[in-house]
């Protein structure tokens, strides 16, 4: 077979091959933005639509009221139940994801209101060691599932992760069921979870609370798979679909209800607050 | 430091004395405590070969596995197919069988003995079509009040193109979340490998058992040092990084006993595994028939709820 040559426009401005790409610069359609340019866009491209990272403090300025959110569990931080050393330590690593992101943990739980609408947030980082979810992730998010049964109020959770923490080995794995348990408790309690799934969110927190929400969003463009891309692609050999696991390819097999842009995100996040408040 | 026979002696004691449920009374836990002390002192941890060791164990393509259990364990075995949906995972079996003068139902996984049966049972990595059988018979046995057996062998999720597009993620979580409403008891044990997100699909049980060699894993520790170390020919380091066997997996109170194995590994006398895996089960299963589907289902959320417990605010 010969070679196909590739003429699409999307690869005109395709990044360095090295990876080395200014986190302003659109990896999509290669404009480049001020950082207030895109703060005012809410980090997404005003060109072509590419949806940038949103850090967990942005995220919830994006979305929730000004003044309504109070932090809560923000004094937990994750110790070294094994002592794990890959070629740094775990504690070593733990300590440059806080200074970096100013976070205590990848996720920030706490309450909240939309549009007057009370309720209770759970919004991870993928800034800290990759949104992982270790001990700490999965007791917040248990906690804001609690806090969200306690008060009777929506749980909404925003999602941007690479799945389990390696470096908490089995105990990471736990947390699986653990958020599994923590959203049964929520739904006994009549409660309601609305799941936004943002880029990417994948392994273990897609195969936990993340898919377990009453009403599932993801941003446009979002990777949404158990397995990422080049493991599949390693292991199976064959050729990936061009959209494989995003979050459009999930929309198209049934898996979410809604592709939702960042613009549209809030009012949306409001009307179903107002649905879900005539519930139980 | 003592000699390894000496280490392995206190360990097999030790496992066996764990594998009883729940150390009945307090003289055996005090043995158990002495015998712990005495470990401590010979050997602070498994060595990183016997770490690797497991592993291997783990693996070993001569291991029983799931069938090979239920042949010797269950009477009146009916298996189920298919998942009503899509089709029939032959990666994960299903099925219904009287185990010590009960009606059960087991779920779990099962890889095949050669190239053929390997290949169409995909290596024992299930797809979402797996984890819909697994809920259907879930279903089954909350429905009937029958206790729910659930083997676990899986070196992980099959990493697909379909498996994605079927929907991998949800279903694992949708099978957890079944398993966590569950009003029937749930016992599980790892016999091989407990790989991963495939292997919590069903393994969020009242009584989770590993057996002596088997391993239980976040990710595969190929997986692991293909990330951590960039190079997946560093698995050994990995895995003695993870500690993935049974004696941590113990003390860290993610299982609540190791099942002993016949001495060599289970794969040498696949009969005697099945008598001390059957023993295990069934003292499991007595010690959580006496209650309740609602308490079983509080304890069971319980029981996950306080696994690894974070360290006090400080």
């Amino acid at each position: 077979m010969s070679e196909r040559i590739d003429v699409s426009i999307e690869h005109r401005h395709a990044p360095p091959e090295d990876g080395r790409r200014h986190p302003n610069t659109c990896p999509k359609c290669g404009s480049h933005y001020r950082d207030d340019e895109l703060a005012e866009h809410l980090n997404v491209c005003p060109q072509c639509g590419h949806h940038f990272p949103v850090h967990a403090r942005e995220r919830i300025q994006q979305l929730f009221d000004p003044d309504s959110f109070v932090e809560e569990a923000a004094e937990l931080r994750s110790d070294d139940p094994l002592a794990f050393f890959d070629l740094r330590p775990y504690t070593e690593r733990l300590a440059e994801a806080e200074l970096s992101t100013g976070l205590g943990e990848a996720m920030v739980i706490g309450r909240a209101a939309i549009e007057d609408q009370p309720c209770q947030l759970a919004v991870m980082e993928f800034g800290f060691m990759g949104g992982s979810m270790g001990r700490v992730v999965g007791e917040k998010f248990a906690r804001a599932c609690e806090g969200a049964g306690e008060r009777g109020v929506p749980l909404v959770s925003v999602t941007t992760t690479g799945g389990a923490r390696m470096q908490e080995g089995i105990l990471s794995l736990m947390q699986l069921p653990k958020t599994v348990c923590a959203v049964e408790d929520l739904r006994d309690a009549g409660g309601t979870l609305i799941s936004v799934m943002a880029h990417p969110t994948t392994a273990g927190v897609l195969a936990s609370f993340a898919s377990l929400g009453d009403v599932l969003v993801a941003e446009p463009g979002a990777l949404l798979s158990f397995t990422g891309p080049r493991v599949v692609q390693q292991t199976t050999r064959e050729k990936l679909p061009d959209d494989f696991g995003l979050a459009e390819s999930n929309f198209r097999y049934g898996h979410i209800d809604a592709i939702v842009p960042r613009p549209e995100l809030r009012p949306m996040l409001g009307r179903l607050l107002r649905l879900f408040a005539d519930g139980r | 430091m003592a000699g390894e026979a000496e280490q392995l002696r206190l360990r097999s004691q030790l496992s066996r004395l764990r594998g009883l449920p729940l150390l009945r009374g307090a003289k055996l836990s005090a043995e158990l405590e002495r015998l712990q002390k005495q470990l401590d002192r010979v050997v602070s941890e498994p060595s990183d070969e016997e770490i690797w060791r497991s592993v291997e164990l783990a693996r070993n393509p001569d291991r029983p596995y799931t069938l090979d259990y239920v042949e010797r364990l269950l009477d009146d075995w009916f298996e189920l197919h298919g998942d009503q949906h899509h089709g029939d995972d032959a990666a994960l079996v299903a099925g219904i069988g009287r185990f010590r003068d009960r009606t059960v139902v087991l779920v779990g996984n099962q890889k095949g003995r050669d190239v053929k049966e390997r290949t169409r049972r995909n290596f024992g990595m299930a797809y979402p079509e797996g984890y819909g059988k697994a809920m259907r018979a879930m279903e089954l046995a909350d429905r009937h009040g029958f206790p729910l057996l659930s083997l676990i062998d899986i070196p992980g999720a099959y990493p697909g193109v379909t498996a994605e597009q079927h929907g991998q993620g949800g279903a694992i979580a949708r099978s957890q979340a079944l398993l966590a409403r569950l009003g029937v008891p749930i016992v599980a044990c790892v016999i091989g490998e407990g790989g991963s997100g495939g292997a919590i699909a069903t393994a969020l049980a009242d009584r989770v058992l590993m057996q002596e060699n088997s391993i239980y894993t976040v990710i595969s520790p190929e997986g692991c040092a293909a990330i951590l170390w960039r190079d997946a020919g560093e698995a050994r380091k990995a895995a003695a990084a993870f500690k993935p066997d049974a004696a941590h997996c113990l003390e860290l109170g993610v299982i609540d006993a190791i099942v002993p194995e016949p001495e060599s590994g289970a794969h040498t006398d696949p009969d005697h595994a099945a008598q001390l895996l059957g023993d295990a089960l069934a003292e499991s299963l007595e010690l959580l028939e006496s209650q309740s589907g609602e308490e079983l289902r509080r304890q069971r959320r319980v029981r996950f709820r306080t696994i690894g417990q974070i360290p006090a605010t400080r």
